[in-house]
């Protein structure tokens, strides 16, 4: 029986370390695109023409009930191969658009139940008021839909940082890939996926924690504001 | 060669790899719901040791990404301990389950904590042991509330289960590169075809979570 060697473990360090960069990386640039493309669903979502929502709908249920793995295979080994030349993307744009696309479905719903979540007298009111489509939106809806929704956001940052190393299967040099080469070179793969899984640990962790805070503080700020002031006043009023 | 005849060459072999998925799936879910309530309950332990080791283990694999605990499953945890898993196929069905089971423990949780405290102190007025009030009055009034998320990490379990190609596992997608290696020009449409067989399998789970949510909302005590 083989045992740990922390010989090794040291030895890849400075390879799992490099792959890192590109894996943090690689998660901002995934989420800012995901953050962005989540409108495009919201508003295509709004679009009041019953077989496109249809289709909105079937779209969505099929890129989040899919594998993203799968859906990375299709962009960076199928669209090459398309009939008519195809297209070919480096491995970062079919991580950034597969993974960005798969959680920007994801990302959609949230900003739907932060509209929704606005009170239905917030919409009578800035039409009572007569104010234009942008100002209603920018001014009224967005500002009191967005903050509460910035907890789950940042949940979503976590979980795209722990999807990320599915972009080592379309050759991202990521922590992952840079692990497997290294493991390849030395035969060792306990010590260089023992580091990557420390590392996930490691950064993922305190996140988790200061996006937790940040949403006890959001429910305490919310609940003063908002509905719990609603609810204690007409308790009052009862 | 016509797409459609294409698609009825290539289903044939992707379907071959659909019993070795299904059989990943169905065990893994089994297993994560199991680890889910156990942990999950853990987790509502009045014992510190049990609350605290249970809160290590979830918060362990919660933290590192389902993938890269896979690997390492299936390669580092046969090293380190000595322990041979009879094949892959187990080593995936507990990295699934161990990974799905803490995020699902946390809904267990949850939904435990969230029925409401006026039931437990009916519960003590009965005079009903703690283990009666958990068996007859809260459990009842929580699964309730678990199954439309259990119903969602269901496809979640079902996505997670195309990793198991990256180990070596011949499921679906390993069946497809297999083909697309020999027959690149058809690349596009045999993982179009994957998405589309993962879509037809996730398809009534998606409904009956619909279904669970607009049961669970209905007629509940708040």
């Amino acid at each position: 029986m083989e045992k740990f060697n922390w010989d090794l473990f040291w030895e890849s360090f400075p390879a799992v370390f490099q792959g890192m960069w590109v894996t943090l990386g690689l998660t901002i640039a995934c989420y800012v695109f995901a953050m962005l493309f989540g409108f495009v669903w919201v508003i295509l979502k709004r679009i009041p023409f019953k077989p496109l929502q249809w289709l909105v709908a079937l779209v969505l249920e099929f890129i989040r009930s899919t594998p993203p793995l799968v859906q990375l295979f299709f962009l960076f080994f199928g669209l090459p191969m398309l009939p008519g030349g195809g297209i070919t993307l480096s491995p970062i744009t079919v991580a950034i658009l597969g993974l960005g696309v798969h959680f920007s479905t994801y990302i959609s719903e949230i900003y739907r139940s932060g509209i929704e979540a606005v009170d239905k007298g917030q919409w009578e009111a800035s039409t009572a008021l007569n104010l234009s489509t942008k100002d209603k939106w920018f001014k009224i809806i967005l500002p009191q839909a967005i903050p509460p929704t910035i907890p789950m956001l940042g949940n979503y940052l976590i979980i795209m940082f722990k999807e990320i190393p599915l972009t080592s299967s379309v050759s991202v040099a990521g922590m992952l890939l840079m692990a497997k080469e290294f493991g390849a070179d030395h035969y060792a793969y306990l010590e260089p996926y023992t580091l990557v899984a420390l590392l996930f640990l490691l950064l993922s962790y305190p996140s988790a924690l200061l996006i937790k805070r940040l949403e006890i503080k959001m429910n305490r700020r919310f609940d003063k504001n908002s509905s719990g002031g609603a609810k204690k006043l007409s308790k009052g009023v009862a | 060669m016509s797409p459609i005849s294409d698609i009825g060459t290539i289903l044939p072999i992707l379907l071959k790899g659909l019993d070795i998925t299904l059989r990943v799936l169905i065990v893994s879910a089994i297993f994560s719901y199991l680890v889910a309530f156990i942990l999950g309950f853990g987790r509502l332990s009045k014992k510190f040791l049990i609350r605290t080791i249970s809160g290590i283990i979830i918060e362990i694999f919660r933290g590192t990404s389902l993938i890269v605990q896979l690997f390492w499953f299936v390669y580092a945890v046969p090293i380190l301990f000595g322990i041979q898993f009879d094949s892959i196929f187990w080593s995936c069905v507990i990295a699934i389950a161990m990974n799905y089971g803490s995020y699902m423990s946390e809904t267990v949780r949850g939904s435990i904590l969230a029925v409401a405290p006026g039931q437990t102190e009916a519960g003590i007025a009965l005079n009903m042991s703690s283990f009666q009030r958990m068996r007859i009055v809260i459990f009842p009034q929580a699964v309730r509330m678990m199954l439309p998320e259990f119903g969602n990490y269901f496809i979640q379990i079902l996505k997670a289960t195309s990793l198991i190609s990256l180990v070596g596992l011949s499921d679906i997608v390993f069946q497809g590169q297999k083909y697309t290696n020999i027959n690149l020009s058809q690349t596009p449409t045999v993982y179009f075809l994957i998405l589309v067989v993962y879509f037809i399998i996730a398809l009534p789970f998606i409904g009956l979570t619909k279904w669970f949510e607009k049961q669970s909302s209905k007629g509940v005590a708040s």
